[in-house]
């Protein structure tokens, strides 16, 4: 039977607050264990939770740039369950009454748009890390992320395809990381997704059993682990089997989903409102405020750069899908004004190489080894005929690899583009003089040779040669 | 022995203002009467000697130096030990919190701290101020001072008996649902329930912590006046804590009560309470009434359904609050255990007593999945319905006027067996905490037994002074708050 995959993805964004969401700890990432801790974030007797207004800034910006409905009063609450990483037994979280709802984000697969849901996004503590000794038995507890703040993204059930949900994620992603809420790194788990699968013959309007996934730490991940997911529930429906709602985990290395646990086994978290907190009031000034401060988000920088860069739609749109790589763009452009040429070299060789290297999933273009200004003055020095867009590729590679200024390799490795007529012409005559016949085979109306010739006079100088003055000299040597 | 110890925070005060008697004294003469009749009382889990003379000694070098901090300056007092005090173990009355030494001082002690008082030690509770007796504590109950075969009420037992027996010249207890006020009727001192949200709870081991409040108890309504100032105020530290501004209540405290409207609720005097304890308060209302104030009775008809809906508000917070007493980062830990599920279990099972046990379970069923409408739900209905009724009360009226307990001092053992009957004593106090309101209780009269019987006047929101200024008046007119504990030598 043909099915109808059915997806929504909860996605877990850590928020880039200087502090925790209820202490004044430190959120850095990568402190000894438990340095970055307080009495409240590891639950001591007596301590109570202060709420850090900033993670409310930032869920409303992102409520706001999701279209969401803010709300003017919110709720926490606690979840409830047991484990270590969980220090008061306790999570704060919201529940019934979360701060934003009902939005949504555009996302564009394949040149076509498609609106994917928001149900809600709610504020809430990250946990700590259960850390198992190799060495021995024991079991350590490291409670540094243990009260980082993050915001809790549900999706309506929108999502038809696994290239669809990464499209989402990406989309998602790209907006928190030019609200600078979140800086969107799945492989350190700042940007984490879980998926709610089922499918459901063509057609139907019920929606068939869920699975939850989890454990899909990069966007390859969520991809094949939601396309195994549709073909193990069709599988199984196929062969007149039945599914069971449960939460399934992705293993990378053996490319399945393992069941985790029953709906029957799933925690009862026995949610209800927080006591230690009041409700949050949002008033309308507070929202105007955020507002007001909003960054240029990616939709809109791509209608710019198509306005004041003259880029093609197709550009503006790939440059500006993530921010680091729009920036890196408009950095390397206030060097060199040339958009299109450094559109093309951004677009063809740096998101060529993060794809091939699988650097998607980490922000790495503030550590990539060529600099914005890098790579202007190579642009440069084709556009002033310095080198040509030959020699510009492997003086490229050699950037890349070295870290050396194009303008330094150029010199000391003499790449530089020969136009004089002078030396030119002696390699024009060398490959003459060596090809008598095929000179003869030219002269007698074979215009296609004159590619070869161009090929071994290019050869002859080393590559160096300017293109189009080869063409012209060689045309005149030829006719004449 | 001297009799300094049974000096008033103010008398004291008078005192070492003139110069004619030293913190250190009187800390010493504490510290003597301590030893001298804490085998028969228990009021402590912890004293705290040496700290206490260190704080003494530091008094009076201030006061040397012409740098006196004000009226608590130097005057020793009890601190429940559910309420941290930096470097003191805080036990809560429970074995699972092993010799857990606090690292931070809550902010009352903080605020204590600096306005000089002195800690003399650590008072008795129930188990996570959980019971209304003492019994529950797992260091062993505290007795009281008017018949040692009798409890001294609870959870703050251990304050109150402290205060009764002058081992403290006043302290701290906790309020959830009549934890200050009933011990303080069944002591004969007097206790004060403030609004919630006027004393920061930051610091202080949470029971329930939407009715949890810290109070005062001292031997006179002008000494938990003092208390109260040093108490009182917003903390950023507790996000439930007020801003309304903290008015002079000493300065309000000697204003004419001519004039305030009392409302006596008839659903506070119901059949099977102890005769004695109706007679004192009715009496007590004339008192007051012959002071100038006008009495009318009045109805709070949700009332009977006070007690349903704090067992199931109160249980269902426990039930979360004490989820952090797991054995994994501090206090007790069964270690003998095959994996995390059974460390959990032996842990909590050896670490709690059987009455915090009951109220994590009947708080963790009426939050579960299912149930959770049915109880907590409605429970928190019933709890605003409560309010209104205070509130349409209030609306026409200065102050409620009740008692505190449907008994007296009820003996030792004699209500362990059966946990509604506990639940009972609290009939008169739970609704104040389910509305939020301040509660002061003073003594005003004594049994056949010669045991005491506490008056509380309830007053609206952050109008503590009010009910403050009721109680001061009254014992003006009255001598009950001087009679002395009949069980230990005076």
């Amino acid at each position: 039977m043909k099915y109808e995959p059915v997806i929504g993805l909860e996605v877990h964004a850590e928020l880039l607050t200087e502090s925790k969401i209820f202490c004044g700890c430190s959120t850095k990432f990568g402190a000894p264990p438990n340095h970055n801790t307080c009495p409240v974030c590891v639950a001591l007797p007596g301590v109570l939770p202060v709420l850090n207004r900033r993670v409310v800034d930032y869920a409303i910006r992102l409520g706001l740039a999701t279209h969401c409905t803010v709300a003017p009063s919110s709720r926490w609450a606690r979840k409830n369950y047991f484990y270590p990483d969980l220090p008061k037994g306790y999570q704060i979280s919201q529940y019934e009454l979360p701060i934003c709802t009902e939005g949504y984000v555009d996302v564009k697969l394949d040149g076509e748009s498609k609106r994917v849901r928001l149900t809600r996004i709610h504020m809430e503590e990250d946990t700590g890390k259960n850390i198992h000794d190799a060495h021995s038995d024991a079991s350590l507890v490291d409670f540094n992320r243990c009260g980082v703040p993050l915001l809790e993204i549900v999706s309506e059930p929108d999502i038809r395809s696994p290239e669809e949900a990464s499209a989402y994620l990406r989309a998602l992603r790209a907006i928190l990381q030019y609200l600078e809420v979140c800086d969107g790194n799945m492989e350190e788990g700042s940007f984490r997704c879980d998926a709610n699968v089922s499918i459901r013959p063509v057609g139907a309007t019920e929606l068939g059993t869920k699975v939850e996934i989890k454990n899909m730490n990069s966007f390859r991940n969520v991809e094949r682990a939601i396309a195994y997911e549709i073909e193990r529930q069709a599988e199984t429906l196929d062969a007149g089997g039945r599914l069971v709602q449960e939460t399934r985990l992705w293993d990378p290395d053996r490319e399945v989903t393992r069941s985790m646990r029953s709906k029957e086994s799933a925690h009862d978290y026995r949610y209800f409102p927080e006591p230690d907190l009041l409700p949050l009031e949002v008033g309308p000034e507070w929202i105007a405020e955020v507002r007001a401060a909003l960054p240029e988000l990616p939709a809109e920088r791509g209608e710019r750069f198509v306005r004041e860069h003259g880029l093609p739609a197709y550009d503006a749109e790939v440059l500006t899908a993530r921010k680091d790589v729009a920036d890196y763009f408009e950095e390397a452009l206030r060097a060199h004004g040339n958009a299109k040429s450094i559109s093309n070299w951004v677009m063809g060789e740096i998101l060529r190489l993060i794809r091939e290297r699988r650097l998607d999933d980490a922000l790495v273009i503030r550590d990539w080894p060529v600099a914005p200004a890098a790579l202007a003055a190579l642009v440069k020095l084709i556009d002033d005929g310095t080198i040509s867009g030959k020699i510009a590729k492997t003086v490229f590679e050699e950037m890349l690899a070295s870290g050396a200024a194009p303008e330094a390799i150029v010199r000391e490795k003499g790449l530089t583009q020969v136009s004089d007529d002078g030396p030119i012409l002696a390699a024009i005559d060398q490959v003459l003089a060596a090809n008598p016949d095929k000179v003869a085979e030219y002269r007698g109306g074979k215009d296609k040779l004159m590619g070869f010739f161009v090929g071994q006079v290019m050869k002859g100088t080393g590559g160096k040669a300017n293109p189009g003055k080869v063409n012209e000299l060689l045309k005149a040597r030829l006719s004449g | 022995m001297s009799d300094l110890h049974r000096l008033t925070i103010a008398q004291a005060g008078e005192r070492l203002a003139r110069g004619d008697l030293s913190a250190r004294e009187l800390t010493d003469a504490t510290l003597a009467r301590i030893a001298a009749t804490e085998p028969a009382v228990h009021s402590f889990i912890t004293v705290t000697a040496d700290l206490a003379r260190e704080q003494a000694d530091a008094a009076d070098a201030r006061r040397r130096r012409g740098e006196a901090l004000g009226p608590l300056d130097g005057i020793p007092l009890a601190i429940k030990d559910v309420i941290h005090v930096r470097g003191v173990r805080s036990t809560a009355g429970s074995q699972i919190l092993g010799d857990f030494i606090a690292p931070f001082d809550a902010t009352v002690s903080a605020r204590l701290r600096a306005a000089g008082a002195v800690c003399v030690g650590k008072a008795n509770c129930d188990e996570f101020a959980m019971g209304s007796s003492t019994e529950n504590s797992s260091f062993g109950a505290s007795r009281n001072p008017w018949d040692l075969e009798r409890v001294p009420g609870g959870s703050s037992g251990g304050s109150a008996s402290a205060v009764a027996a002058c081992q403290a010249l006043g302290s701290l207890g906790t309020d959830t649902g009549g934890s200050i006020r009933q011990p303080a009727g069944c002591c004969g001192v007097v206790g004060l329930k403030p609004t919630y949200g006027r004393v920061s709870r930051y610091g202080v081991i949470a029971y329930a912590s939407s009715l949890d409040q810290v109070g005062p108890l001292a031997r006179t309504v002008d000494d938990c006046a003092t208390l109260l100032q040093v108490l009182a105020g917003h903390d950023p530290a507790d996000s439930t804590s007020s801003r309304h501004p903290v008015p002079d209540y000493r300065a309000l405290l000697r204003r004419d009560v001519r004039g305030l409207r009392l409302a006596l609720p008839r659903e506070y005097f119901t059949e099977g309470m102890q005769p004695e304890v109706e007679q004192s308060v009715r009496t007590a209302v004339r008192q007051l009434e012959s002071l100038g104030a006008r009495v009318e009775e009045v109805s709070l008809p949700h009332s009977k359904y006070a007690i349903a809906a704090y067992y199931l508000i109160a249980t269902a917070e426990a039930s979360s609050n004490l989820a952090r007493y797991d054995g994994v980062r501090y206090g007790a830990r069964e270690t003998d255990a095959a994996n995390l599920l059974e460390m959990y279990r032996k842990t909590r099972d050896h670490g709690f007593g059987a009455e915090v046990k009951r109220r994590i379970m009947l708080g963790t069923y009426a939050l579960s999945a299912g149930y959770y409408d049915a109880y907590y739900l409605k429970a928190q209905r019933v709890r605003t319905l409560i309010r209104h009724d205070f509130m349409e009360v209030f609306a026409t009226h200065d102050a409620i006027v009740t008692p505190t307990a449907p008994s007296t001092a009820f003996r030792l053992g004699e209500k362990t067996a059966d946990p509604l009957q506990m639940y009972l004593s609290d009939i008169f106090t739970i609704s104040v905490n389910l509305a939020g309101l301040p509660g002061l209780v003073v003594p005003c009269g004594l049994d056949a037994s010669g045991l005491p019987v506490g008056l509380q006047i309830v007053t609206r929101p952050f109008e503590e002074e009010t009910a403050l200024q009721l109680g001061h008046a009254y014992e003006q007119a009255t001598d009950w708050h001087r009679r002395v504990p009949t069980g230990i030598a005076a």
